[in-house]
Formats: C-alpha cells, structure tokens, sequence
C-alpha cells in the first residue's frame, strides 16, 4: 500500500536525538505554556476578573487535551505505519472504564442506595456481591495498571491474531470497526456487570480529591497536559530512531521490509500495544474529567471521528494529529452550541474535504507553504 | 395481520368491560362463566377480525340491508324477553352480514340512539365521547355524547345465544376461512353446546381442513367425558399427530400425576397411549421449531445478502468500501415512503414502483459520489473509506432536515401481509418469504448481469486486472462510475425490502451495516457465490445461537467467529483471483 501522499520517510543523517531537539521544546513551550497561564487564570483571579478562566474552560480543555492524546495515538498507528484502525475507541473506553470502576469504588456508601461495597447499578439490578472481576478496584494502583493492561492485552490479541495471517488495508479496518462494536454491544448489557446503558457515572472522589473542586479539575487538565507531553516526547524519539524508519518502511512497502528481513508483523504487534496504551491512559483521564463512561463511546462512530481529527491535522506529524483534534473539537463544541443541525454537515464535508484536497493535513498545507517560499 | 389492524384489534378488546364490572354481586361460578365468554368473545373477536372486515364489503349488499335494519330495529328499547326471539329474527334477516352487530353487542357495544332509535355499534373515545357507527351499513357516524345514545341490554343468558348464535353463523358461512377459524376457537373453548353444534356442522362440512379440526375437538371432548375405554382410544388415535396446543395439553394432562402423586389418568393403558402420542407431537414440535428457526436465519440471511451484494461488487472491482452503502439503503426505504406518498391509493403496487425508483435514485447518487469524490482517491482505499463514511454522515443529515429525525410509516401492500400457515405452530410470514425469494432472485439476475453481459465483462476484466483492461480499451472509469451505480442501486433495492422489516428512519443504515461488512470478509469477493453462503450462513448462525445465548452474545460470538475465521482465510471464502488480489 504506497501512497505519495504521505510523509516521506528520513532521508540523510537526521538522529533520533536530532529530530527529537527540532521538535520537542517548541511543542512542549506551547503546552506548558497554555495549561499552566490556564491553571493560573481560574486559581488566582477572582472570577470577575478580565484574566479569570472558568473551570468549564478548564474541563473543556482537559478534555481537549485527553482527545489529542487519544489522536496521538491513532496517528501512531495509521500516520506511521498505515495502519487505519477504525477500532481505538475500544481502547480509550476500556482504560476509561478501568479508571470509572475505581472511581465507582470510591463512592463507597454515599451512593443513592448508601451499599458500601455495592455501586448503585448493582444494589438495583439485585445482585447480592461484588464480581470476581470488580475486586480489587478500590486500589487505586490496582485500577490505574488494569487502565494499562487490559486494552493493552485486547491489542495484543487482535494485533497477534490479525497481523501474523497479514490481515491488512480495508479488511483490517473493518476487523477493528467489528471489534469495537462487539464490545459496545457487550458493554450495553446489564449482565455484564458495567452498568449497562446508563455506565458509570455519578464519581465524588480521586485519591481523595474531591472532583468538583476546582484544584482538582485543573490538577486532572495539567496531569492531561504532562501525560500528552510526555506521550509526544517518547512518540517522537520512538519515529525518529531506527525502529521508527522500519515502521514507516513497512507502511511504504511491507513487502519489501519483509523481504529485508524484518519481521513486520511483529513491529506492527507491538505498535499496535503501545497505540491502544496512549488511548487508554487517555481515556482514563478523560473519565474523571467529564464524570461519566458509557457503552456509547464504543460506538464505531467516535472511532471514525478519531481518525479525521488526524486527517485534519495531518498524519504522520504528532504535533498534526494534536492540532486536529483540538481543532475538529473545538469547532464541535462551537457548531453544537449555536447551529447543532450543521454540525454533521460539516463534519461529513471535513471527511470529504480533507480527504480528497488535504491529504497532508493542515500541517502538510503549511508545509507546502513554506516549501514554496524557500524554493 | 399487519399493524393496522392490530391496532384496531388491541382497541377493541380495551373496550370489553371486564368481567367484573358486568355482575359484580354475582356468584364466582357466574363470573367465571362470564370470563369464559368474554374470552371467547375475545378470541372470535381477534379470530374473526378479517372476517370483519370482508363483511364489511358485503354490506354493500342493498337486500340483505333493508332486512337486517328491519329485524335489529326491533332491539331498540325491546325488553330482556323480547331480545332472544329478535336476535333469531336479526340472525334470519341477516346471516352472516349480522356478524359484526352480534360481536358488538357480545362485548356490550352495542347502542341505539334516542333520536331515531338508530342501532349503532360504539367505541368509546378518550375523552369519554362515543364514536358510533350504524350497525347494519358500518357507515360512521361521528362521535356523540353518552346521553344521547342507550344501551342494547344483554344478560348472561343473552350471552352465551349470541354466542350459539355466531359459532353458527361462522361455522356454517360459506367461506371456508370464517369456518376454520370458527372451528379453531370451538375446539379451544369446548362445551356440551358447542359439541352439538360441531356435530351438527361435521355432518355438512366439505372442507378437509375443517373437518379435521372438527373431529379433533370431537375427540377430545369423547376423551373427556366418556368412560369406555375403547371408545377413548379411539379418540386417541384421531389425536394423533395433531398439532394443536389443546390437544397437547390435554395429553400431557393425561400422562401426569398430581399433587397426591396420583396419576390423573386412571386408565394405564389410555395413558401409555398417551404417552406415546406425545411424545411424537413433541417430537413434531421439535422439528417445526428448527424449521422456523432456519427460516428466521435464512430470512435475515437474505436482508444480509441483499445488503452485502452491492458492498461486495464495489469492494471487488475497485478495492473501495463503501461506508456510505447503508444510507444509499436508507434512500432507497424513503423513496418507498415517497411513493407510497405520492400514491396514496394504490398501495398495492407501491413496491413494485419503488423497486425501480429507488434503484434509479441510490444508483444515481452512487453516480454521482463516484464521479465526485471517489474518483479522485483512485488507489487509496483507505481515504475512500474516510470519504465515504464523510458522506454518509452527509446524508443522514440530510434526510434528518428533509424528513424529520423520526421514523416514518411505510405500509405493507395487502399481499405481502399475513402469513403462509403450514400447520398450527409453524407459519411463513410473507413479508419474509417474499423477501427472501427476491434476494434470491436478485442475485440470479446479477450473477446474469456479470456474466452473460458485456458490462459484466468489462467489470470481471477490472476487478483481475486494472490495467491491462485498460491497455485492451476498456474505459475503467466508466467501468468504475457504473459499478458503483449499480453496487449504490441495489443498496437503494435492500432499502426498499427493508422498509417492509423495521423502520425506515435516518438511522436505518447503520443497523445493518456492519453485519454486512462482515458477510463480505467473510463471504470474500471474488464471486457472489462468497456473498450469498456468507450472508446466509452467517443470518442461520445467528438465529440458532440466539435462543441459547441470546441476540447480543450472537451477534458478539459471531463476530469472534470471523475474526479468528480469518486467520484461516485472510481473504474470505471466495478469495478474489488475479493481480488485484495483492
């Protein structure tokens, strides 16, 4: 699967190391930068204030930040090495349920019912204990390696099973489009002890921080803010070493790579892990955030929408798929406000648009800018 | 029966007072009895239901209409003694066209007006109104105050005559339908009476069919009743290989014990006789249980092969998934809608009009995607994917501002509602079956279209080999453009049928859609033939594992099942041959 339209791969003797300096600090001065003015302007100014910023700001931009995460992740996969997973909504819900499963121990007898040990669902639904699989969820340790673990193991078995028989392309697509909708269908059952329909919702605390304070909510957004840091800096120095060329040899022409002699499947396994644990950790901050995870975020749809905020930002740059998917949010959040009817309207035209002119990308436009100035 | 008259059946039977409320100071033995003829009245209401409708053609009968009002007038303020002798009279004025005023004044609907003594049937509105409508012509008369009409008294004696009296009409009309179901409710609700009366009818009966039915109730009632041991194994074996839920019980009564550990069944060999019969009618059950099962897995095979087939001749000849393909559907079930719109009085023929219409309208907008935006991501699958689902977000919102975001009522023409009754636990319902035939024929005549005609040629020659058919002077776009038309129209053709299954709403895409992406994984596509065991094979899987799993979990292990399928098969069952496979 050749496409000229992506990124070409490093040419000439640019460094892991190398590529990581050029990029990195401007990135991490931009993030740092808006989060810590943001986290400053809702803590210390009254909120009359010209500099004050609301805590809905500061929710809004946590999740922003969890999104670009989320994005990252996908441009890991389909940005870097072709493959287009319609599925990492999947894995942000799983690592978010993981978090909400915590966070649902954590109520503890304050809830509607006042069960100590029981989440409210379960006191409804009749059920006399606690499942095998919920024990051990008021550990916060516990909670936050299950966040890790279980979407990483989903990934490994779909990756093992779909890579080594050298599923690819559209096929593969539709596989990860397949299996998140399994798990949405699974997920909106009662039985399966999740909360069916309504999820979980209704959080008091984190570590016993109480999540409606505002020190809490701009604690979260900057803990978002330090995890996409750090997610860009290890992403970044992953692509520009010797195992990113090989992963972006294997998007170019897997069969030549094979040929070579490396075992692309193995690369794309491990790829594969290491995307769906960016999504997770997103999800699991993007829970306490917003205060609820429901079976719809499985839905293929928000898959879908991933991917787009990639294609807007352009693949293949991590800084292309964060500024997508902050800017497709933000216009999501605006468009629904004030025009709600457009707003699918606009977002079919972005797929289309942005497929068919961009296909770099708002980041590939500047580049070409640029590339035409100097010439 | 089709939605409509379900309603008006539910409706009905709302208005039956309950049995209390007729004689509340009675004694429990009358109120049982009174039960029992409500349920009745019931079941002859719900059974008889198109009778009443076919009845209400026959009005039109100008004879039969002056006597009938002649005779019922005399309801009108006639005393509790006078009624029997006038309901002999309404019963010989008016046979069977008496039918629905019986049923009326059977569940207490039955009203004359002050004025002019008017006889009318009633259906009380929601705001406590009357809607009448005159009893012998089942002309409407609007809705009226409850003052200004007044009741036609029944008593329990009355009741169970009307009851005597619609058994016979029903069982001795000449239709042959009205008789069957009559016979159906006697046998369910057996008395002294009504034997007689199935006697009595049997002696005259010509129809195989109902004379079965008679001579199962006979037997029933001989083994209730009588005491002689041969006579009952005589009955025994009339039962035999009977189908009706009655009858069962009634063995399965027979080979009991109750609660002292007594068999109910003195007789041992009256009972061992029984339990033979049983067992084999349950082993008759058994088989018709698979049977409907299979049909439920082929019927929504063939929705799935209906949906699948246009996906797969995309996704053959041009690589491309199409994630637009279960809205073009969707336009193809609101141009069903349209055209039932436009043509309000000749919903008989709607489905045959929007069978081509919507093929013209999905085809063309396939067209005109194809032309517009596919064709510049010639080559790149997966941007095509990203496209297309861009469009198809597009048109569901379209749609949502054109139609309303609800669901909208599309009719079942008369022909493809009811059902295809083989026996009394195992019926076709038509819709489904005709359903299937079409998907059936639908890809016979595609399979033609591929490989008896020159675009079929041209199509194969693509789908093997791009450029070399385009090095011998085929126009691969045009190819490409009617591909996809014709891929986009027959979305437009599943529509249609679907909208005869589920709602027709913006949504109606989306439910289907994935299962059809993974018929073609798993059907592959190289031929049709992956779609049609794909799409059918993976329908019958889901609905046999779904009484033991239940839906969700199906669905789920199917999924699971294809996934590890590909591992054996990466690229399904018919995998694609030539260079375009990879």
């Amino acid at each position: 699967m050749t496409s000229s339209a992506l990124p070409a791969p490093l040419t000439g003797r640019v460094t892991a190391l190398h590529e990581l300096r050029a990029r990195a600090p401007l990135f991490l001065a931009i993030l740092f930068a808006t989060t810590i003015a943001a986290s400053l302007g809702n803590l210390l100014f009254p909120e009359d204030s010209l500099f004050h910023v609301s805590t809905y700001t500061i929710t809004l931009l946590g999740k922003y930040l969890c999104y670009a995460l989320l994005a990252m992740s996908v441009d890991v996969v389909w940005g870097y090495c072709g493959i287009l997973s319609l599925g990492h909504g999947a894995f942000f819900t799983l690592g978010g349920y993981a978090l909400g499963m915590y966070l649902m121990r954590q109520i503890g007898d304050r809830g509607v019912y006042g069960n100590p040990e029981l989440p409210d669902f379960m006191v409804f639904l009749d059920w006399q204990e606690l499942p095998w699989y919920w024990a051990g969820f008021d550990q916060f340790w516990i909670a936050a390696l299950m966040v890790l673990l279980v979407p990483g193991l989903l990934a490994f078995v779909f990756g093992y099973l779909a890579f080594r028989s050298r599923v690819v392309g559209v096929y593969l697509s539709i596989m990860t489009q397949a299996m998140t909708y399994a798990l949405m269908l699974g997920f909106f059952r009662n039985e399966l002890g999740f909360g069916g329909n309504n999820g979980l919702t209704d959080f008091k605390d984190l570590l016993g921080y109480n999540l409606q304070a505002d020190t809490t909510r701009v604690g979260l957004m900057f803990a978002s803010a330090v995890a996409l840091g750090l997610a860009y800096v290890i992403s970044q120095w992953m692509m520009g070493s010797k195992l990113g060329r090989v992963i972006i040899a294997i998007r170019d022409d897997e069969a030549r790579a094979r040929f070579i002699g490396f075992r692309t499947e193995n690369y794309k396994i491990w790829l594969f892990v290491y995307s769906a644990l960016l999504a997770a950790i997103a999800g699991a901050l993007y829970v306490p955030q917003v205060g609820i995870i429901n079976p719809g975020e499985f839905s293929p749809v928000n898959s879908i929408e991933m991917v787009v905020w990639v294609a807007v930002g352009g693949r293949g740059t991590l800084y292309g798929a964060i500024i997508g998917a902050i800017l497709v949010n933000y216009a999501k959040t605006r468009f629904t406000a004030i025009w709600p009817e457009a707003w699918l309207f606009a977002l079919g035209a972005l797929f289309v648009g942005v497929t068919v002119f961009l296909p770099q990308g708002i980041v590939g436009l500047f580049k070409n800018r640029l590339a035409g100035r100097a010439t | 029966m089709d939605g409509g008259s379900d309603a008006a059946q539910t409706d009905k039977l709302r208005l039956c007072p309950k049995a209390t409320d007729v004689d509340p100071t009675g004694p429990m033995k009358r109120v049982r009895t009174t039960q029992t003829v409500l349920s009745l009245a019931q079941r002859c209401l719900s059974g008889l239901l198109l009778l009443v409708v076919m009845v209400a053609a026959s009005w039109a009968d100008a004879t039969g209409v002056v006597a009938l009002r002649e005779a019922s007038q005399a309801l009108a303020g006639a005393s509790l003694r006078q009624v029997p002798v006038i309901v002999e009279h309404i019963e010989a004025a008016g046979k069977e066209s008496a039918l629905p005023l019986f049923e009326a004044m059977l569940a207490g609907n039955l009203y004359y007006q002050r004025a002019d003594n008017r006889i009318v049937i009633t259906r009380q509105t929601e705001g406590g109104d009357y809607a009448i409508r005159d009893a012998v012509t089942g002309e409407s008369l609007g809705v009226v105050a409850k003052k200004s009409i007044r009741k036609v008294k029944v008593n329990n004696r009355l009741r169970s005559q009307l009851r005597a009296t619609i058994a016979r009409l029903t069982l001795f009309s000449a239709n042959v339908s009205w008789r069957k179901s009559a016979a159906t409710n006697l046998l369910n609700n057996l008395s002294a009476d009504n034997v007689a009366l199935l006697q009595e009818a049997r002696a005259v009966e010509s129809d195989a069919g109902v004379a079965e039915l008679i001579d199962t109730a006979l037997a029933l009632h001989t083994l209730k009743t009588s005491t002689d041991r041969k006579i009952r194994l005589r009955a025994l074996e009339v039962l035999d290989g009977s189908l009706q839920p009655t009858v069962r019980n009634q063995l399965l009564n027979l080979t009991e014990v109750d609660a002292q550990g007594q068999y109910r069944e003195a007789d041992a060999v009256v009972r061992t006789r029984a339990a033979r019969f049983l067992a084999r009618i349950d082993g008759k059950i058994k088989f018709f249980g698979f049977l409907e099962t299979l049909f439920f897995g082929l019927s929504l095979g063939s929705v799935l092969l209906l949906i699948a087939i246009g996906l797969a001749i995309t996704f053959g000849v041009m690589g491309v998934i199409n994630m637009a393909h279960g809205e073009l559907m969707m336009l193809g079930a609101y141009t069903t809608y349209v055209v039932q719109l436009l043509l309000p009085n000749h919903l008989e023929y709607s489905l045959l009009i929007a069978v081509p219409a919507a093929f013209l309208v999905s085809g063309s907008v396939g067209i005109l995607i194809e032309r517009s935006v596919i064709r510049f991501l010639h080559g790149r699958p997966l941007e095509t994917l990203l496209a297309t689902f861009g469009i198809s977000l597009i048109l569901q919102q379209t749609v949502r501002s054109v139609f309303s975001p609800l669901n909208r009522q599309v009719a079942t023409p008369e022909w493809m509602s009811g059902s295809l009754e083989i026996n009394s636990i195992f019926s076709l319902t038509y819709n489904r079956l005709y359903i299937f035939l079409f998907a059936l024929l639908l890809f016979c005549a595609l399979q033609l279209v591929l490989n008896h005609t020159s675009l079929g040629l041209n199509v194969r020659a693509v789908s093997q080999n791009r450029d070399m058919a385009r090095a011998i002077g085929i126009r691969t776009d045009w190819v490409d453009a009617l591909t996809f038309g014709l891929g986009s129209g027959i979305a437009g053709i599943a529509g249609v049928a679907l909208s005869q299954l589920t709602n027709v709403g913006p949504n109606l895409g989306q439910a289907y859609i994935i299962d059809s992406f993974m018929v073609v994984v798993f059907g592959g596509v190289g031929n049709l033939w992956g779609t049609l065991v794909g799409g059918l094979s993976l329908g019958v899987a889901n609905k046999f594992l779904e009484p033991t799993t239940g839906a969700v979990l199906a669905k789920i292990l199917v999924l699971v099942f294809i996934v590890l399928f590909i591992q054996k098969r990466p690229r399904g069952l018919f995998p694609q041959q030539g260079r375009a496979a990879e």
